[in-house]
């Protein structure tokens, strides 16, 4: 299962038959195992790697870093679940060290980023201080270069 | 005005230019063709190695080194030998640092064939050892290869082979461009017929680390055939080297002593950086082969199953980073196979016949490519046999 997860976490579109023939299985198997995968929520989506930058679309992040009070009884899980269930919030991520939740969000514009944190994050009552950091270039992403991609320049120079 | 072809010595204007280097002139300039023709890993050299390399800069370890190679080198490729293929050298006498594999074959061709001496080739194989043979005015005597056997060669095609002019068996494998390789009772038959004779073997081993499904065997490691036998290896395939031209060799002390004779007259000694980077390989790098090898062989089952999916009849390859699938069920020679499918899909891969006329009806696909490069390759070499009329089956 850890090979066959491995493989798709880099390339989700290979085709069971593929799968299978790279990790020498049958067909059917990998079939079964990406079905358990997927029922036990070991793969929670398939979706694709998009360089936004590369488009026309205005696209812009941030990291978010949240300092807040946990409560009593659930710790950070309420808090964290109600800033899950905003669109705007990518990720979000339970942090050791200086702070407490990391989000990655995503917006339309600088403004659209700075209204959400005014207006929906800092009011929260359990939220003690937010610090934005705005993404200015994404380098790479989920294990893939976006900028400064080497070309092949292998030849067939003896073969 | 200088008569330059008059001037040029015939032996060395007589050698066959690449057959394909202006197949792959033509592919480098076509925008969007897509090469499956390296032979080289796609894997950078693991960071320890790099490391070592630069240290030695940052410390200034600029000279020429010992001919032979550094001594605390020699000695690593002593262990290497003995802990992953049961092989005994002794470091000082019995191995040469070489500048690739590519220089351990010459010096040992070299070294061993004079005028008129027969060096048996199976073929198809790697180029340089019929251009070089003949150069030294050896005579190859190609074996042809089958893929019926596996792309082995056989004891009987052997002693066929063989005639008092004998001095040298090439025995390349795994081997490119087939991807075959040689179990241990394989080389038990052809070391039964070599045992007692006065007849050689250079055992270019380049491709040891990567055998899927079994460690390499070393015909060296047979009995009796260590005294009869160079061995010949490097750190290009294994560690992801190509660049920093390193290989070595090993043998009976007398001619590796001839070796480095040649070697210190035409070369001097193996780069010295590459040298300091290859101790750190052979001390820390273990685990890089296997992550590396695990890779290959994932794509290696991808390759065999694309291609066979296409109905290309194609031999399982069990060692280095190639597959070897037959083409000429289309009624097309494999050097007009390869050049329209280059022309119509520019897909870059190689024609058997580059690797000897054995080789025809074959063409050689590397794999040290990503998945998603092979993917690509494949949509369009399945569109071109679509194209040419279904003509695959059976």
């Amino acid at each position: 299962m850890e090979r066959l997860l491995k493989l798709l976490e880099q390339n989700g579109r290979l085709s069971a038959e593929d799968l299978a023939a790279m990790l020498d299985r049958t067909p059917a198997e990998v079939a079964r195992q990406m079905d358990e995968a997927q029922r036990l929520g070991y793969i929670r989506g398939w979706r694709a790697l998009v360089d936004w930058d590369k488009t026309e679309v205005n696209h812009v992040e941030a990291v978010i870093e949240l300092r807040v009070s946990p409560k009593k009884n659930r710790g950070f899980d309420e808090i964290a679940s109600t800033i899950a269930a905003f669109d705007e919030v990518k990720t979000l991520l339970l942090m050791s060290g200086g702070y407490d939740l990391q989000l990655v969000i995503a917006g339309k514009s600088f403004q659209e980023i700075a209204l959400f944190v005014a207006k929906r994050l800092s009011p929260l009552d359990d939220v003690l201080s937010t610090a934005t950091h705005f993404v200015l270039r994404t380098y790479k992403k989920e294990g893939q270069v976006f900028v400064g991609e080497e070309p092949d320049e292998r030849e067939c120079t003896t073969l | 005005m200088i008569h330059y072809d008059a001037l040029i010595a015939p032996r060395a204007a007589a050698m066959r230019p690449s057959g394909i280097r202006r197949f792959f002139d033509i592919a480098a300039e076509m925008e969007g063709c897509i090469s499956l023709g390296v032979g080289e890993p796609d894997f950078k050299t693991p960071w320890a190695i790099r490391e070592a390399g630069i240290r030695s800069l940052e410390r200034g370890r600029t000279q020429y080194t010992a001919n032979a190679g550094l001594k605390e080198l020699r000695a690593e490729i002593a262990r290497y030998l003995k802990r992953r293929f049961s092989l005994e050298y002794d470091p000082l006498h019995e191995v040469l640092v070489t500048v690739g594999g590519s220089e351990g074959i010459d010096l040992a061709l070299r070294t061993l064939v004079a005028p008129g001496d027969e060096v048996i080739i199976p073929e198809p194989c790697f180029v340089c050892y019929q251009p070089i043979t003949t150069l030294v005015g050896g005579v190859p005597v190609s074996v042809r290869l089958l893929a019926e056997n596996e792309f082995k060669l056989t004891a009987g095609q052997l002693k066929a082979a063989i005639t008092p002019q004998t001095k040298l068996l090439v025995l390349p494998f795994p081997g490119n461009p087939t991807g075959a390789v040689m179990g241990k009772a394989d080389l038990e038959a052809i070391a039964e017929v070599l045992r007692g004779t006065d007849i050689m073997v250079l055992s270019d081993e380049i491709y040891a680390e990567l055998t899927y499904g079994g460690r390499h065997v070393s015909i060296a490691s047979l009995p009796g055939m260590a005294e009869r036998t160079v061995v010949v290896n490097g750190f290009s395939k294994a560690y992801a080297m190509t660049g920093w031209r390193l290989g070595y060799a090993a043998g009976p002390e007398p001619v590796i002593r001839t070796m480095v004779k040649l070697h210190q007259n035409c070369i001097m000694c193996a780069p010295t950086t590459s040298q300091h980077a290859a101790i750190a390989a052979m001390r820390e790098c273990d685990d890089q082969i296997e992550l590396m090898r695990a890779e290959y062989d994932q794509r290696r089952r991808f390759v065999v199953k694309s291609l066979r999916g296409m109905g290309l009849e194609c031999f399982e390859p069990r060692g280095a980073f190639y597959a070897f699938p037959y083409i000429g069920g289309v009624g097309l020679s494999s050097d007009e196979f390869c050049e329209r499918l280059l022309y119509q899909k520019k897909v870059a891969i190689v024609p058997g016949t580059a690797f000897g006329g054995p080789g025809e009806g074959f063409a050689r696909i590397s794999y040290a490519y990503s998945i998603a490069h092979l993917q690509t390759a494949f949509a369009r070499m399945r569109e071109f046999l679509e194209e040419l009329g279904g003509t695959m089956d059976g």
